[in-house]
């Protein structure tokens, strides 16, 4: 069966079936997080003492993997505006650069979970970071699904723009929108565990 | 939405600045937190910079700006429910004052805290 509307936008909603669906996983996703969130608040507030992050994570670590996200955010909506003009190479080498720099936070967001496990913090020994590794953890598995996705675009999946343009385009909205939502929220969870 | 290829490459530029404000203001936000301020200005300080952050990506990147009403009633219905979820834990603490705190301590090994 054939989804509808995923290249011309509906009457009623004046929006792509696309758009529309991915807009709704990211408001399913700001609740997810946001329990998690309201978790953090929940222990933080009730704890007679809460460590400073920065004394026991590193900052620097935590930085370079910001500005890997955030540099990887400008290379996904760049693939998006390539294929807007036309330039599908371009498009291939900036979703490259995106998947790429997605890999690269995995890699240092596992030496600093090895960095700790070998240590002895594990998530048993205080809340702090029970909570550091459930909200870091779930987000590292958001990055690793956008891998997979932005993968499957980058290779066998951009077959497509060849048979249809514009659902292509669509579908990389789609995929750049949820990459930017797992941005978004690393940009609150790096001050929040790293340095408050 | 069609775009001319000149609207476009003024996109691209727009992305660029933008990218570069997000990354100024990461180093911002490091830099904020050697200043020595009491934790709830610490904070505050911390999720304003992450807010400002934050709506550059969703309004630029997300091109929530010039989006459809639609998606902007589904967004703001979000909003009321996270802001629900975030408040239940501070409205809870708040009937707490005064009395003896049974949280465990964040620092304090999870066998001890079941103590």
């Amino acid at each position: 069966m054939e989804i509808p509307y995923v290249v011309d936008e509906r009457a009623d909603t004046g929006l792509t079936n696309v758009k529309l669906g991915i807009w709704l996983f990211l408001a399913s996703e700001v609740m997810l997080f946001g329990g998690l969130f309201s978790t953090y608040i929940l222990l933080r507030i009730n704890a007679i003492e809460w460590p400073f992050g920065a004394d026991i994570l590193s900052v620097p670590i935590g930085a370079f993997n910001t500005v890997v996200l955030i540099l990887s955010s400008v290379t996904m909506v760049l693939c998006y505006a390539a294929l807007k003009l036309d330039d599908f190479s371009g498009y291939k080498r900036y979703m490259g650069m995106t998947v790429g720099l997605a890999v690269l936070f995995l890699v240092v967001k596992s030496y600093e979970y090895y960095d700790k496990f070998s240590h002895g913090d594990v998530p048993a020994v205080s809340t702090y970071l029970a909570i550091y590794f459930t909200l870091t953890g779930l987000h590292a598995l958001h990055i690793v699904g956008g891998v997979i996705v932005n993968g499957y675009f980058l290779g066998p999946g951009s077959k497509l723009w060849h048979a249809n343009r514009q659902q292509f385009i669509n579908r990389i909205e789609a995929a750049g929108l949820y990459w930017h939502f797992v941005d978004l929220v690393w940009i609150f969870l790096f001050p929040v565990l790293y340095l408050l | 939405m069609s775009e001319s290829p000149e609207e476009v490459r003024d996109h691209i530029k727009l992305y660029w600045k933008i990218g570069i404000a997000l990354l100024v203001l990461t180093v911002v936000t490091v830099a904020v937190s050697y200043i020595e301020f009491a934790v709830p200005m610490a904070i505050l300080v911390a999720l304003i910079i992450a807010g400002t952050k934050g709506s550059l990506v969703a309004s630029y990147f997300m091109h929530l700006i010039g989006e459809r009403k639609s998606i902007y009633w589904a967004l703001l219905l979000t909003v009321f429910f996270f802001l629900v979820l975030i408040i239940i834990p501070i409205l809870g603490h708040t009937d707490t004052y005064g009395v003896h705190k049974t949280m465990p301590n964040a620092n304090a090994p999870a066998a001890e805290a079941h103590d």
